[in-house]
Order: structure tokens, then sequence, then C-alpha cells
């Protein structure tokens, strides 16, 4: 495959299984969770690499996953405690995200992380950054994980669908009806770690937060339904990917940033546009209702 | 301060009164629960940095903080656009304005970067805050603007109290609920625009966050809050911005994070209002008080009346 092709493919990997854990993020009303996962993955990462002071997939991965639960652990602790949700996530994150940005800065050096590469990412190296695979040819490392992550979340959201479905709409129901609701908190903050970290070290951490949170909401406002949700959701996130590169390309600057960026020009459209929650279709009907109503 | 050189001197004051204007303003983001939003808006204010920068092509901070406000009240707005006109619920229109800002700003910088003499712009201390990079210039107008904060919220306190617990209140006696709400987001956007460049823009949100959240643990009184806020601040900015002038390239906002994280952990295990230690000290007294009544109800005989 090409160049541009893999690039696209990894950007499109990401969009796809960013959208999906997005879809059921924005339902569970976590969007800042998201946020604050993404930022701490980066003191997992650097802890991986300073206990095994080498960059492999496996051990980021693992290292990361354990930096967000450890966010969301922290912040339940903290709120159980007393202190409001949104102020225990804002001095979690900051504070674990400082953390590792000393640890950078201090004991790592430049030699193999940096603090900007992480947040803005590098999908431009993607493509050099290969193994071979049996049968396949030259396969780029990101999009292998990416495959492996894509799997995961999406046999975990189909064989867990009807759990996921009441714990998010009626949380109350589903601890009554015997659901492990606290279990199911922690796996989907684990599949949020993993599929910000798979993300973030192709694309940083900037880029993920966009990517699970807006296509989701663009979805939000297309749907009630939640099995239309959920693809619809992996595909907005495909479309920005594939937006962003075409933009990137047009004005010759960062990918990450203007796929981004493409995730809020499709939110916008759909902020105005969809027929059933726009904002003009809400005038629309605004009006005509207005227009029966005085006649 | 001996052993500190003019420059890293003037390094501490902005950064004493920078913490002490964030503490303020950030007590009243505790209380109108937008601890978050001030972390949507220091990244909302990149594009304005690096455009201001690109209009002019050259550094000059006063435009540069301009176009940062104008980025931050554009992404304000755009929050509560979205949450009151679609059904998208505030975290995550936060979020949404968040990371698409912080894209379109990463985008503009790769633009700029690539301008001749735009390598050397240091537009990317924004991002970490750099206390190091700013002249005395910039930080005279940081000070003074900080300063202003600071007598604005000292002057209105009487009304702020008022608006921020009784609001219903408040408009009773004609304080205009609007104005009191647009002069608190224009603090608010002062405050992190001219923070973003000693702080930088991921990290702004804990100055505003952290000092307020641990005043809590010491006080239910709000003057008292305020104050505590604005020393917890101004403390966590200095001994934050003189750990980082020990050694050159130190960004300047995690230790000013990790000093007011630890003045957080502090109060949240000694507060004296819902500390740890003293929620436990009661639980304990409560358990032994609740034990002698209940060995005295066993002794209890037919007939007796209960205590």
């Amino acid at each position: 495959m090409s160049y541009d092709g893999w690039i696209l493919l990894t950007a499109s990997l990401v969009g796809l299984s960013c959208g999906l854990v997005g879809a059921l993020l924005i339902l569970r009303r976590m969007a800042m969770m998201a946020d604050a996962i993404s930022h701490t993955v980066l003191l997992g990462i650097v802890v991986a690499y300073l206990v095994t002071r080498e960059l492999s997939g496996a051990h980021m991965l693992i290292g990361a996953a354990a930096a967000g639960l450890l966010t969301a652990v922290l912040v339940q602790g903290l709120h159980a405690r007393g202190v409001r949700q949104e102020a225990s996530i804002g001095i979690v994150f900051t504070t674990l995200f400082a953390i590792g940005v000393i640890l950078i800065a201090t004991k790592v050096g430049n030699a193999h992380l940096d603090v900007q590469h992480a947040l803005m990412g590098e999908i431009t190296f993607i493509p050099w950054e290969t193994t071979p695979v049996p049968g396949l040819g030259e396969i780029p490392e990101a999009v292998l994980v990416l495959l492996a992550v894509l799997a995961f979340v999406t046999a975990l959201i189909v064989a867990l669908y009807k759990e996921w479905k009441i714990t998010s709409f009626d949380p109350a129901l589903a601890a009554a009806l015997g659901i492990p609701v606290a279990f199911l908190h922690y796996l989907f903050m684990t599949m949020i770690s993993v599929t910000a970290v798979a993300a973030f070290d192709a694309v940083g951490a900037i880029m993920v937060i966009a990517m699970l949170i807006t296509p989701a909401s663009a979805a939000y406002l297309w749907t009630d339904r939640l099995s239309v949700m959920l693809p619809l959701s992996g595909l907005f996130g495909v479309a920005s990917a594939f937006a962003g590169y075409g933009i990137a390309w047009l004005l010759d600057t960062s990918i990450s940033g203007s796929m981004a960026f493409a995730t809020g020009l499709l939110f916008l459209a759909s902020f105005l546009l969809s027929p059933r929650h726009g904002l003009a279709a809400r005038r629309l009907r605004g009006r005509t209702a207005v227009g029966r109503a005085e006649r | 301060m001996i052993g500190l050189s003019h420059n890293a001197l003037w390094v501490l004051v902005s950064m004493l009164m920078l913490g002490t204007a964030a503490g303020l303003v950030g007590c009243f983001a505790y209380w109108k629960r937008h601890s978050l939003m001030s972390d949507a808006l220091a990244h909302a204010a990149l594009p304005g940095v690096v455009a201001g920068y690109a209009l002019l092509g050259f550094k000059s901070l006063p435009v540069m903080l301009l176009g940062a406000a104008a980025s931050a009240l554009v992404g304000a707005l755009a929050v509560s656009w979205i949450r009151s006109s679609s059904r998208v619920k505030e975290d995550a229109a936060m979020g949404i304005i968040l990371s698409v800002f912080f894209g379109l700003g990463i985008m503009l910088l790769a633009i700029v970067n690539r301008l001749p003499g735009g390598g050397q712009s240091g537009l990317d201390s924004f991002i970490f805050g750099q206390a190091a990079a700013m002249v005395r210039q910039d930080m005279r107008l940081m000070t003074a603007a900080a300063a202003i904060v600071l007598l604005v919220v000292l002057v209105s306190f009487k009304e702020w109290k008022l608006h921020l617990f009784d609001p219903a209140f408040a408009r009773g006696l004609g304080l205009s609920g609007r104005l009191m709400d647009a002069a608190y987001l224009t603090l608010l956007v002062v405050v992190i625009v001219i923070g973003i460049q000693a702080v930088g823009v991921i990290l702004m949100a804990a100055l505003l966050i952290i000092p307020a959240v641990s005043a809590r643990y010491w006080t239910n009184a709000f003057g008292t809050m305020l104050a505590l806020s604005a020393l917890f601040g101004g403390g966590a900015g200095v001994a934050g911005a003189y750990v980082s002038t020990l050694e050159s390239g130190w960004p300047t906002g995690p230790f000013i994070v990790i000093a007011a994280a630890g003045i957080f952990l502090v109060s949240f295990l000694f507060g004296l209002r819902k500390g740890l230690l003293l929620k436990a000290m009661q639980r304990r007294e409560q358990m032994r008080r609740l034990r002698t009544r209940a060995i005295r109800s066993d002794k209890l005989t037919e007939g007796e009346a209960l205590p």
C-alpha cells in the first residue's frame, strides 16, 4: 500500500475505535473523563519506559491501561470523600500529567520520548515503522496495534451490548437487576485507556480527545437508537480522518491537528443541519408550531 | 532571596501575583461548578495566541494575549450555545471545544513554524509554559493585569458573595445576573490568558481548580476561603517557579501543579473543616458514644423508662 494509504488506514482505525467507545462515553456522561485519561496515559507511557527502558507497544499498552485505571480510581476515591466530581477530575489529571511531564524533562531527556510528540502525534512516521507479517508483507506496527484494539473494543461492546445499554441509560435499574455496575464502570475505563493509548501513540493526545468526544456527539444528534449511534459514530470518525487528511494536504500543516479540526466541522454541520435535533430543524419546527397555534 | 538574579526575582513576583489572582477567581469557578470550564477555555486560547503572532509576523505579547482572550471567549460562547440549543450535555460540549480549538491551534502553529523565522518564535512555550522565556516587559504586563483582577475582586466582594450564593436575592436587590456573569467570564478569561505563557494552556486549569478546592477544607466562610485560596495559589506559583529556574529548560507549569497538589494533599488529610483526619476522629467519637449508650440499654429491666 502507498504511504498515504497507510496514514489514512491508521487514522481511520483510530476514528473507528474511538467512535465506538465514544458513543458509550457520551451516553454515560463521562466526556471529561476521556479528557483526563487521554492526558494521564502520558504518565503510564513514561513510567513503562523508565522501568523497561524500551519503547515497545505491549509495555506501553500495559502502562497506559494502568495509568487510566489509576485515574479512574483516584477520581472516584476523591469524589467518594466529598470532592466534587468535576473538581476531582481537574485535580487528578493535571497532577498526574504534570508528574509525567516532569519525569520526561528530568529523567528521560529528549532521547526517545518527547511531550510535543505525545500531544500532537507524528502520524507521518507511522508508515516507516513496520514489522513483517507472514503472508502480508511489511505492515506498520501502529496498524497492527490498532487492529487488535479495535477487535478488543468491538468484541466487548457486542458481547456485553445489553449490559452497556442498561447501565448507560438507567444505572439504578441495572443495579437492581444485579448487573455489576461498578465492574462495568472500571471495565469501560480500561477500554477508554487502551483505546486512548493505541491511538495516542499513533496520533497524539489531542486528536484522541477530539475523536472520542466529537464524532459521538455528532452521531447523538442524528439518532435516538444506540444500535444506529454506535456505527454512525464510528463512520463519522473515519470521515473526519479523511477530511482532516485532505485539509492537512491542502494547507500543508499538522495532520493530527487538522483531523481534530475536521471532527469539529462535522459536528458543526450536524449541529446545524441534523433533521432530528439540528438547529435548523428546531427553528423550522418552532415556526410551524407557532404558525399552527396562530391559525 | 540570595543567589537569585534580578530576572528570577521578577519571575517569582509575577508568579506570586498570578497565583493569587488565579486562587481568587478559582473560588468563583468552584462555586459556579465551572472547574473544567477553565480547562476548556485555556485550551481554546491557543489558536488566538498563534493567530495574534501570525497577524503581526513578530512576537508581541499584548497582541497575542488579545488574540488568546478573543478565542477563549469564542470558545466559552460556543460551549454555552451548544449546551442551550442542542441536546449535547455541557461536559461533551466542553470536550468538543477543547479538542477542536486546540487542534486548530496546532494546525496554525505548524503553518507559522514553517514561515521564515517562525521556528524561533517561542510559541511552543505556550503549551507547557516557560516562565524563563518571559522578558521583563511581559512580566510587568502580567503583574499589572493580576493586580487589576485582585482589585476588582476585593472592591466587589459583597456583590460576588450575593451573586454566587443567593442569585435570586441578588437580582431582587437590583444586581444584574447577566452583568455579574459577564464580569465573571471576563475575570476568568483574563486570568487564563495572562497565565498561559507562564503555566501553559494544558495545566492552567490546575492553578484555578486546586487552590480553591484546598481552601474549602479549612473554612466554611467565603471570605476566608478567598484569602486562603489566594495564599495557596500564590505559594504554589512561587514554589513552582523557583524550582523550575534551578535548571534551564525545565517547564514551569508542571512544577507549579505539583506544588499545588502537595497543598491539596495536606488540606485533604488534615483540613480543619472536612479533612479526612478530622472526619475519622469524629467517627471514632461517635462510635464511642454509641457504644456506651448500647451498654446502658443492655441493662434495662422490664418496666424501666428508656433514657
